[in-house]
């Protein structure tokens, strides 16, 4: 169980902010969607969550540490794209994250550990429901199958935390629902935190059991490079049963489109 | 009538046009050496079948009379060998710093700027260097060809290494990747197939090295021989000589072709998204 503070966090690019002043703190085990239009500063949360980039102000507690400046095991990720490597199958490429952890000169096992290791990552293709494609290439697999393996990859590691950013955006409804309703099962199970940026506000809500909302409050022209985006909008979905609904304030109609 | 741009060839088309190029050059070879020797018969500049056949036998097929090797094949191996041992070096040097350069942030500031300083230096400008260090034995061609070849595959596998995307690197950190095992799980293994290409690309260059290098200071090789029957006007050797050389070339670089197929099926899998 894990408890994310996020402390007064600020992140600048030379005389552009990005984001200001964002707090809030995540209760243990939550879904967490975050949205708001292009540019406010959503995926770059996500990297600042992931150790990728660091804050320029403020900071981000895991369990009450401040969060490692590089990425790390704790925190999985998933990507829109590139998430798994093409030069290896969904088999080798979920293993890839038990034969790391265990063998740190070859980063390769042998013997009984490498079938213990492929035993358990069978298992976690099983549950994304990848069994019948486990030796095959990224390449070879749909785009909707190439995210459900970037899942169980990540989840191998058994992340106390698990970063997605745009993860299901590319893909078609049908499959979309489909890939939803396996995160759902393995975050019920695995009893992980997820923050998940989102562009798609029903996917925000079907998935989420809380909403943040990123953008700008001050958005004229000459204010644009001075002030960042904020929290604007935070929701709590009770029980995951609201319908997706008209955004409430001006700011969030961005978002929608 | 469809765009041009539309029209694709037939397989029976295609071969055949494939063929034709080279059939001109055949044909308008064969007509001009035709015309020069019915004028004079001696001549040697565009030497008759039977006159390249009859040198590729003595070169090929017949023992030397003052060494008693098949010249050709002595040739072929000491050229061969050095631009093998040349060519191995550079890919492993070029591999080596290529990965480590487009990888890590600190090697790079190191090396980028001497590697690209290092590449615009022209190698056979330094040849004598070489023959004056090296002395005018095997080592100096060696180096010729590797020093020749080995900045522009640093420099193509350098680019490549950072075209991995920056997701791939995050990933493997998150799945607990040190630096070590992010080289060897991750990018070591995807940059194998592009020196390949790097390696085929400077195929090439490599020859030009390796002649230049035999032809100004050896005592066997396929460019050395060249140069030494230039001084005799022996065009019936020279061209069988060129197209061999032609040949090996052709050939190394299909052997790489096939080899990079066979053993990087990933990349040939699926869409190649």
């Amino acid at each position: 169980m894990t408890r994310v503070v996020v402390e007064n966090l600020w992140k600048v690019y030379g005389d552009q902010t990005v984001l200001e002043n964002i707090n809030f703190e995540v209760a243990p085990g939550s879904f967490i969607s975050l949205v708001g239009p292009s540019g406010c500063g959503k995926s770059t949360f996500l990297r600042m969550m992931l150790g990728d980039e660091a804050p320029t102000r403020g900071r981000i507690l895991i369990d009450g540490e401040v969060l490692e400046d590089e990425p790390s095991p704790d925190r999985g990720v998933v990507f829109q794209k590139y998430s798994v490597f093409p030069h290896l199958t969904a088999l080798q490429n979920v293993m890839l994250g038990l034969e790391l952890a265990q063998s740190p000169v070859l980063g390769r096992l042998f013997g009984r550990k490498r079938r213990s290791a492929r035993v358990a990552a069978i298992e976690m293709l099983q549950s994304v429901g990848l069994s019948h494609a486990v030796n095959k290439y990224p390449a070879e697999l749909s785009g909707g199958m190439q995210q459900r393996l970037a899942i169980a990859q990540a989840l191998i590691k058994k992340p106390k935390i698990l970063l997605l950013d745009e993860p299901f955006g590319a893909l078609d409804p049908g499959i979309r629902a489909e890939v939803h309703e396996i995160m759902l099962r393995l975050w019920r199970e695995e009893k992980m935190t997820i923050f998940m940026v989102t562009h798609d506000l029903s996917e925000a809500f079907k998935l989420g059991t809380r909403v943040i909302a990123f953008d700008r409050v001050r958005t004229r022209p000459e204010e644009m490079k001075a002030y960042g985006a904020t929290i604007t909008f935070d929701l709590k979905v009770d029980g995951k049963s609201i319908p997706p609904q008209a955004p409430a304030k001006p700011p969030l109609a961005a978002a929608a489109q | 009538m469809r765009r041009l741009i539309n029209r694709r060839p037939d397989i029976a088309t295609r071969f055949g046009l494939m063929l034709l190029p080279f059939v001109l050059v055949i044909i308008a070879y064969m007509v001009a050496s035709e015309a020069r020797l019915s004028v004079n018969p001696n001549d040697k500049l565009l030497p008759g079948w039977s006159t390249i056949s009859a040198a590729i036998e003595r070169m090929a097929f017949q023992p030397d009379q003052r060494t008693g090797n098949y010249l050709l094949w002595t040739d072929t191996m000491s050229s061969l060998q050095r631009l093998g041992i040349g060519v191995a070096v550079a890919t492993l040097i070029g591999g080596i710093f290529g990965v480590l350069q487009g990888l890590i942030p600190h090697f790079r500031a190191t090396f980028s700027a001497f590697t690209g300083v290092l590449s615009m230096i022209p190698p056979l400008a330094v040849l004598p260097i070489l023959f004056i260090m090296f002395g005018l034995g095997e080592l100096s061609k060696v180096v010729l060809v590797a020093i020749g070849i080995a900045p522009f595959i640093i420099r193509d596998l350098a680019l490549r290494t950072e075209a991995i995307p920056h997701e791939e690197i995050i990933k493997a950190q998150t799945l607990g990747a040190s630096t070590w095992q992010i080289i060897l799980r991750v990018v070591v293994p995807q940059m194998l197939p592009r020196l390949i290409d790097a390696v085929r690309l400077s195929l090439g260059a490599a020859w030009l090295f390796l002649i230049a290098a035999e032809a100004i200071a050896s005592d066997s090789g396929l460019g050395y021989r060249i140069f030494l029957m230039r001084r005799y006007l022996a065009m019936d050797v020279i061209l069988p000589y060129v197209m061999w050389i032609t040949f090996l070339a052709f050939a190394l670089d299909l052997a790489l072709r096939l080899f990079q197929r066979a053993a990087f099926r990933w990349m040939y899998r699926g869409n190649g998204a």
